[in-house]
């Protein structure tokens, strides 16, 4: 039975359904990141992918063009991300609790919306795969890596850019600055506001790209709540990669490639009991979190207040 | 680092019970409104929303059935999307107290809240379910699906379906009517064929649509060409079933129209005419002690295939003879 899993089509089976899986992380993680590498932790992130899924839909089945979908998911986001920067940077609130504030209001207000406009469960049609010319017809690797759509694509280039940004750029080091050491960075004329401003709207932008990719891309259809707590691993995904892109990279994919692995278990019919099958993600990211525990720390100015001394 | 170990810990934690337990814990004010002419007043408070095509849209349409023959002589309030179990317990005594004639707790979690309840408003029936306990009180019923007989039906037609011989089923967590529909599936695929090769997951949540898609993505991987699957975070999987042109079979809501070529029959619980004998119960002077179960000879759930899929007269007959086999006690649903 358990060798039944090393056969070629549950390989692949496994990879393709954990870069589907990986892919709503991506985007919230990366998003996440930014944010709390300027000193904002932001738990507001599943509010605003169910905002960001729900505008995604609404404008597709409105429009019917996916593109204006994305946009308007980006644009909740943004106005999400921008109340959140408000509540946090200019009224000193508290980050942990005003997220979770934002978290309940994203979840209500996409409930509301979708019970007023829409009020019954459909599907859009959404992003197609997309085979890329000549890798696309590569055996299995390019079943798995190059037969996606838009969207997956998207949220692994996002991958190398959020390094780029983030370390080679004037503005990633400014964003690395303030979350590091505040009261330095504005000595040196960097506007610690401004920059909180700039990521914690960005995080909202991608959040609500990762609520889109849910509901245009992968599943097609708005239900209430669906993203079922995925915005919570996707903060806890940005401590697991150690505040880094590639390391949110590793925790996504892990996470996702146990969900895969265990769905497999259960339809191979090896004798693992479903409950406990279905918490091995989270054991076993519990798990190696644990046994990397020196893996570095995070922003130091994470979660604290800034103001401006005089 | 500790720290930041703990806080991931809350975060995982966090996330694995907001995936297992699902529904939105928004609330609406139960709307009370007086009328002279004193009709008969029916609360509901429900665990998912009413558009849910499964679990509470089961309730809901049962309650429009009874609007439309009683129309002025009844009135109901509906609060849904109760996953709370403490938002729900103080939805149902609010409907108690504002003199509401019968409150149903559509959902088996709340049967302990009922339990407080209940004594607190001897001249207010109570209901809920699904489960068979009224714990004895004298104003609660309580009602249930044998949804192992329609599971049974649409387990039967599958049988008779398949060419691969794999059948995929994605469940929500094995409990309640979700695992009853899954046995009584299984074992209806089996009386067809017992060579067939039936897979069941359970993913663990009754709304995390992704997973519940990358489960149907596995089972038609794996071979499977004719899925099913029960609870609201199915419609995950009917898209996939769809994508790949393969056949569903629906329980709870009639999700045939939710895709026209691929859901091929649904069980539908009609609880309305449960709710017909509580009424006339209640007229009668008995407030509650009753045990209700809908099952496919009560009419209290039907098999309705979507004409839009051909199925061939063979077919048709056996879940006709299956269905008077069921009815009439010759055939035993075998539990597992």
């Amino acid at each position: 039975m358990i060798s039944d899993l090393f056969s070629a089509t549950v390989i692949i089976g496994i990879i393709s359904s954990g870069i589907r899986l990986a892919t709503p992380y991506l985007f919230a993680s990366i998003g996440e990141m930014f944010g709390q590498r300027s000193g904002v932790l932001n738990l507001g992130v599943e509010g605003q992918m169910l905002l960001g899924a729900f505008f995604a839909f609404y404008i597709t089945l409105k429009t019917g063009n996916l593109w204006f979908g994305v946009l308007a998911a980006m644009a909740v986001g943004a106005l999400m991300g921008l109340a959140m920067a408000f509540v946090t940077v200019n009224l000193h609130a508290t980050q942990g609790i005003s997220g979770i504030g934002f978290y309940l209001f994203g979840m209500g207000m996409s409930n509301l919306l979708f019970q007023k406009l829409i009020g019954t469960v459909e599907g859009v049609k959404g992003f197609q795969k997309i085979s890329i010319p000549l890798l696309g017809k590569i055996p299995v690797i390019g079943d798995i890596f190059f037969n996606q759509n838009a969207l997956v694509y998207l949220a692994f280039l996002l991958i190398p850019i959020a390094w780029f940004v983030l370390n080679k750029t004037t503005l990633g080091l400014k964003i690395r600055a303030v979350g590091e050491n505040p009261e330095a960075a504005d000595s040196l004329g960097v506007s610690v506001a401004g920059i909180r401003y700039l990521t914690v709207i960005m995080g909202g932008v991608f959040s609500g790209i990762a609520g889109a990719s849910l509901s245009i891309a992968l599943l097609n259809v708005f239900q209430q709540n669906m993203t079922a707590g995925q915005g919570f691993i996707a903060v806890a995904l940005v401590y697991f990669g150690s505040w880094k892109p590639f390391g949110i990279l590793t925790g996504a994919l892990l996470f996702s490639l146990i969900n895969a692995l265990q769905l497999w278990i259960q339809v191979l019919g090896i004798p693992i009991p479903s409950e406990l099958a279905v918490m091995m993600p989270y054991i076993l990211t519990i798990l190696v979190l644990t046994l990397s525990v020196s893996k570095g720390r995070g922003p130091s100015a994470l979660t604290k207040v800034f103001e401006r001394e005089g | 680092m500790k720290k930041v170990f703990t806080i991931v810990s809350v975060l995982l934690v966090l996330a694995m019970f907001l995936g297992a337990c699902a529904q939105t814990p928004v609330a609406e004010p139960p709307a009370a409104v007086e009328e002279p002419t004193q009709p008969l007043r029916i609360a509901v408070v429900s665990p998912s929303s009413i558009n849910d095509l499964a679990f509470t849209q089961s309730i809901s349409d049962a309650l429009i059935v009874l609007k439309a023959e009683m129309g002025d002589g009844l009135e109901y309030a509906f609060t849904e999307n109760m996953f709370v179990v403490d938002d729900a317990a103080a939805a149902i005594r609010d409907y108690a107290s504002k003199g509401y004639d019968i409150v149903i707790a559509h959902g088996s979690q709340y049967g302990s809240s009922l339990q407080e309840i209940a004594p607190d408003f001897p001249n207010t029936v109570f209901a809920w379910g699904t489960t068979v306990d009224t714990f004895g009180m004298p104003n609660v019923h309580a009602y249930e699906a044998a949804s192992d007989q329609g599971g049974y039906v649409n387990g039967v037609m599958a049988g008779m379906l398949t060419e691969s011989k794999i059948i995929g089923v994605v469940g929500p967590i094995e409990t309640g009517d979700a695992k009853l529909y899954v046995d009584g599936f299984v074992a209806g695929v089996k009386s067809v064929d017992p060579s067939i090769d039936v897979r069941v997951t359970y993913i663990g949540s009754f709304s995390d649509i992704a997973l519940a898609a990358e489960a149907a993505n596995t089972h038609i991987s794996a071979g499977a060409d004719i899925l099913t699957g029960s609870a609201q975070m199915v419609v995950g999987a009917i898209g996939k079933a769809e994508e790949s042109g393969l056949y569903w079979f629906g329980t709870q809501a009639n999700q045939n129209g939710y895709s026209q070529k691929t859901v091929v029959a649904s069980q539908v619980y009609h609880w309305e005419g449960i709710l017909r004998e509580i009424i006339a119960l209640r007229a009668a002077g008995t407030m509650g002690g009753q045990t209700f179960s809908a099952t496919l000879q009560n009419g209290g759930q039907v098999i309705t295939i979507n004409p839009e899929i051909e199925l061939s007269q063979e077919v048709k007959t056996k879940v006709e003879e299956v269905i008077a086999g069921i009815n009439d006690g010759s055939i035993v649903i075998p539990k597992p």
